[in-house]
């Protein structure tokens, strides 16, 4: 039964960080420029002999730390193209190898339907589709140059260039000016964490099993994500490491991972001209409004929800004094305090993003009030269970904002003639499309009727499509203590979507395997 | 209050028709997934009693599975039509209907089975075709469209009402807002524009039948539990030798196969799940499975009649019935949100419940002491039911873009409504409603 809570440690072998792409591990923040190249192979040959000599930076920590970073990701269309075997590239997921914008049940679902529909993209639709992205990261004033030393004679006839996707610094805060990539999974890079099989995981934590950030390891269910496994006997993969969990095979999707890469235009000026109004007509003082869409605050970044004045597993616990500090005081909090979303609204970006919750309600105190709670007895409060075990929905993000900044006093004003488009590159990084990022864009940020909500969606990234049935789809509820809820009514969209696709990051050896197996 | 019913038409098809069937089924939709209500053959819409429905034609593709995994040649069995209704009242007077309303366009889909003529009496025919559920699911019991249709149309009134006079409503404590809102109801319903019909008297009948059950069920139990405690040690041993050794058949499913019964999900807040699969052969499946389903149905009759099964709040109809002879089994629910996070619902909140039902399937992910394992391997277990999942050719809902959980808070709504004196907690649980 599942009260009883097996615990089952997997003791192996420790990860190769030369073998992963350092972005998994870092996120680059001293390297403040970066962009995307998206990719078209030209030649294949051409583009076999550029990829084996290109400089992959790795997860390996190094002194001095290096000051340029590149890294290489495929879309299963950039796989088929460099030849690598059919049987091969149907062994990753299914999201992958379809496609962000490969089915309709899929648009429906992620939300991009109206405006955010792939047909109006600029590129991921299907034919407009990178083979490959490189990315890019260089320290201050050191991107121009890497971007002309890449683009030489081989480049030119390897690949052709779709886009070159900017990105800019804007100090560590995203475009609508709220401090930015504050939450992140801790990821249990030593192997640790040992996952309740049959039972539960009762507290919330923030460490996660390296398997859900990077295939080839165990993932919070203790398996083994889905990947290409091949026979010893193929030539090509006598390269790759063996798979843990099938012995005799060899693991193409060792130490990569999925890169879900999206282009997201802000509207910053709506979106704050829209929390003017509502504060003008009594909504809340000042950025309250605005502070109240988010669930943090606009000048530090601290959330709505109380801190706990317990710790959280996996906040605060690495790095110096100082950033534990700063980790405490940002994310040492749960919405357990806060049930009735009169602190921060269950329809918070930052709520919808991670509800933070165990894998059962309440914290059931021994074995009987466990064991009813699993049969669905004793919640008091009737969204309790609305959404559960978070731990199995996480995502490393690793977005970059793009166009310029807009100064505070700018963000109500008329947008003048030829007003630069400007947003998010979102990048999160996952081993599980389905059940991580699909997931939590599709049951937590579209769904009209995510924690017990109606009628509105994500206040940021919500589309406002219209569902059949529902009056309206933009609105955004503000519970009150003792009080009747306030509603915001007619919120526009914020963010479109300029394009998508999802990437496969390979490991360093997979990146081989990838170059000679078409050959 | 009025009990819903249910009906589960199946019959054989004649092969020869299967190709006219699925053209005059997909007739009925406006597109793949999308019913049309008020469609030529059967105007759902025009069934004031229906709460779902769908049409399905039942042709498992998984049947060489039994040969696969223990070796015995696969049975032959025919394609199958099957119809289900969840609805208010009884079967009787729903089948009534159907030949009132429908009557035409059921005997051109009936036509292409293989014991129909339409010469026959339909609702007779109906009825002699018609399956019992092993286990039914009703996320609340009594709750009519009739009730669903009028709580939906109050919750709407008051949010409409509240945000007309956000700022008063700003300056009131919950009491006051209750009582505003009890006085702007009376208001609404004096005028017309808004009606909550009383509940109607439960059917003495169904009553009975009811209580005989919660005390028989039990009592039955208690009668064989000397029995059952003799069983247990060869049960267990029979349990374990089983699983240790039982083939898992979950690979992944053909991408064009799960496109296709994408293809059909997400247009409402709600989706459909219909699949079927063989028992793994021999008495001691069956008899496990009838057993579990049996003490299962005791829970949803008399337990979990009230918004949730065990923990999950999603389904709103759901049911498992044995076909042919108890070899194989169908399953059908009702679910809100998309099928990924609906299975991981299922995985995280209730894997023991799936894995005591479907571990008795064959092919299911090793399951362990009938609860433990099998669901956990949630790859694995996604794949199994993707791959035992058919193409639910119609598919209708009387409510769309609305959830179990709507439906449940908009009846919290309107009791609270009707009850004058709520204690201060209860007025503040209240008003966090709207």
């Amino acid at each position: 039964m599942g009260c009883v809570v097996i615990k089952e440690r997997i003791l192996s072998a420790p990860v190769d960080f030369t073998d992963v792409q350092g972005l998994v591990r870092f996120g680059y923040g001293k390297m403040t420029e970066a962009c995307y190249l998206l990719l078209k192979i030209r030649q294949p040959d051409a583009a076999r002999a550029w990829l084996a000599k290109a400089p992959v930076t790795t997860a390996e920590e190094s002194d001095p730390p290096p000051v340029t970073a590149l890294q290489i990701a495929f879309t299963s269309q950039g796989l088929n193209a460099l030849g690598v075997p059919d049987g091969v590239v149907a062994g990753f997921s299914p999201e992958f190898v379809s496609g962000m914008a490969g089915e309709k049940n899929r648009c429906r679902r992620l939300g991009d339907i109206g405006e955010n529909a792939p047909t109006n993209w600029n590129w991921g639709r299907q034919d407009q589709m990178p083979h490959l992205m490189v990315m890019l990261f260089a320290a201050p004033g050191g991107l121009d140059g890497r971007l002309q030393w890449i683009r030489d004679s081989s480049w030119q006839s390897a690949f052709e260039e779709i886009a070159c996707l900017p990105t800019s610094n804007l100090g560590g805060r995203e475009q609508f000016g709220f401090i930015d990539g504050i939450s992140q999974p801790v990821i249990d890079w030593k192997r640790n964490r040992t996952v309740p099989i049959n039972g539960d995981q009762l507290i919330y934590g923030n460490v996660v099993s390296l398997g859900e950030f990077l295939l080839g390891y165990s993932n919070e269910y203790g398996r083994y994500t889905d990947r290409p496994l091949l026979a010893p006997t193929d030539k090509s993969a006598q390269i790759l490491l063996d798979a843990e969990d099938a012995p005799g095979k060899k693991d193409l999707g060792k130490n990569g991972t999925y890169v879900v890469f999206r282009q997201l235009e802000q509207d910053v000026r709506g979106f704050w001209k829209y929390a003017k109004k509502q504060s003008e007509q009594g909504h809340g003082k000042g950025d309250e409004v605005a502070e109240k869409l988010l669930g943090r605050r606009l000048e530090d970044g601290s959330p709505l929800a109380t801190l706990h004045s317990t710790a959280i597993e996996g906040v605060g616990a690495t790095g110096r004094p100082a950033a534990r500090e700063k980790d405490v005081r940002l994310n040492q909090f749960t919405f357990d305090a806060d049930p009735n979303g009169t602190e921060c609204p269950f329809g918070a970006h930052l709520r919808r993003g991670n509800p933070r919750n165990a894998d059962i309600p309440g914290n059931p105190k021994g074995l009987i009030s466990h064991f009813l709670a699993l049969l669905g007895f004793g919640q008091k409060n009737i969204r309790a269970d609305l959404t559960a075990s978070v731990r199995f929905h996480r995502l490393l993000r690793r977005g970059r904002e793009y166009g310029p900044g807009l100064a505070p006093d700018q963000r109500t004003v008329d947008a003048p003639p030829g007003d630069p488009e400007r947003g998010l590159q979102f990048v999160a990084l996952n081993s599980n499309i389905e059940r991580q990022f699909e997931f939590v864009q599709n049951a937590w940020m579209m769904q009209t009727k995510f924690d017990g909500m109606t009628e509105e969606s994500d206040p940021l990234l919500g589309n406002r499509e219209a569902v059949e049935g529902c009056p309206f789809t933009d609105s955004f509820s503000i519970p009150q203590d003792n009080r009747a809820r306030k509603r915001l009514m007619n919120m526009p969209q914020f963010i479109t979507v300029r394009g998508g696709a999802y990437f496969f990051l390979p490991g360093i050896r997979a990146l081989k395997y990838l170059i000679d197996a078409g050959s | 209050m009025k009990p819903q019913s249910n009906i589960l038409v199946i019959a054989p098809l004649k092969p020869e028709r299967t190709a006219d069937l699925r053209d005059l089924l997909a007739s009925m939709n406006f597109v793949p997934g999308k019913v049309n209500p008020v469609n030529a053959l059967i105007p759902f819409e025009q069934f004031s009693q229906l709460h779902v429905a769908r049409l399905v034609i039942l042709d498992d593709k998984t049947l060489g599975d039994m040969e696969t995994a223990y070796g015995v040649a696969a049975p032959s069995y025919p394609a199958y039509l099957a119809f289900l209704a969840d609805f208010d009242g009884t079967a009787d007077n729903f089948r009534a209907d159907l030949v009132r309303l429908a009557k035409d366009g059921l005997n051109s889909i009936f036509s292409c089975c293989a014991d129909f003529s339409p010469a026959m009496d339909l609702a007779q025919w109906m009825k002699a075709h018609d399956n019992p559920p092993a286990t039914i699911y009703v996320n609340w019991a009594g709750r009519t469209v009739q009730q669903i249709r009028e709580e939906n149309a109050l919750r709407l009134a008051l949010e409409n009402h509240l945000q007309e006079n956000q700022d008063a409503f700003g300056s009131k404590s919950a009491g006051q807002a209750h009582s505003a809102l009890c006085e702007f109801t009376r208001a609404e319903i004096s005028a017309g524009r808004l009606t909550l019909t009383p509940p109607p008297a439960t059917p003495v009948i169904w009553w009975m039948r009811n209580a005989a059950d919660l005390i028989g069920v039990p009592l039955i139990l208690l009668l064989l539990a000397p029995f059952l405690i003799l069983y247990l040690p060869f049960f267990i041993f029979m349990l374990r030798s089983r699983e240790k050794h039982d083939m898992e058949i979950a690979p992944r499913p053909d991408p064009a196969d799960a496109e296709q019964l994408a293809l059909i999900e997400d247009y409402d807040v709600t989706n459909q799940f219909t699949a079927m699969g063989s028992l793994k052969p021999g008495l001691f499946r069956r008899s496990t499975l009838v057993f579990s389903l049996w003490v299962l149905n005791y829970t949803t009759r008399h337990i979990y009649t009230r918004g949730q099964l065990a923990r999950v709040p999603t389904i709103h109809f759901a049911r498992w019935a044995f076909i042919d002879g108890k070899k194989r089994l169908l399953f059908a629910s009702n679910y809100d949100s998309s099928l990924s996070t609906y299975m991981d619902d299922f995985i995280n909140k209730a894997g023991f419940g799936l894995n005591l039902v479907f571990s008795n399937g064959i092919g299911y992910p090793t399951s362990r002491w009938l609860v433990l394992d099998g669901a956990k391997d949630e790859q694995k277990f996604k794949y199994f039911l993707r791959r035992h999942e058919l193409p639910t050719n119609v598919w209708y809902k009387a409510y769309p873009g609305l959830t179990a959980f709507d439906l449940k808070r908009n009846t919290l709504i309107r009791q609270g409504i009707e009850r004058a004196n709520l204690s201060g907690a209860e007025l503040q649980q209240w008003v966090a409603l709207l």
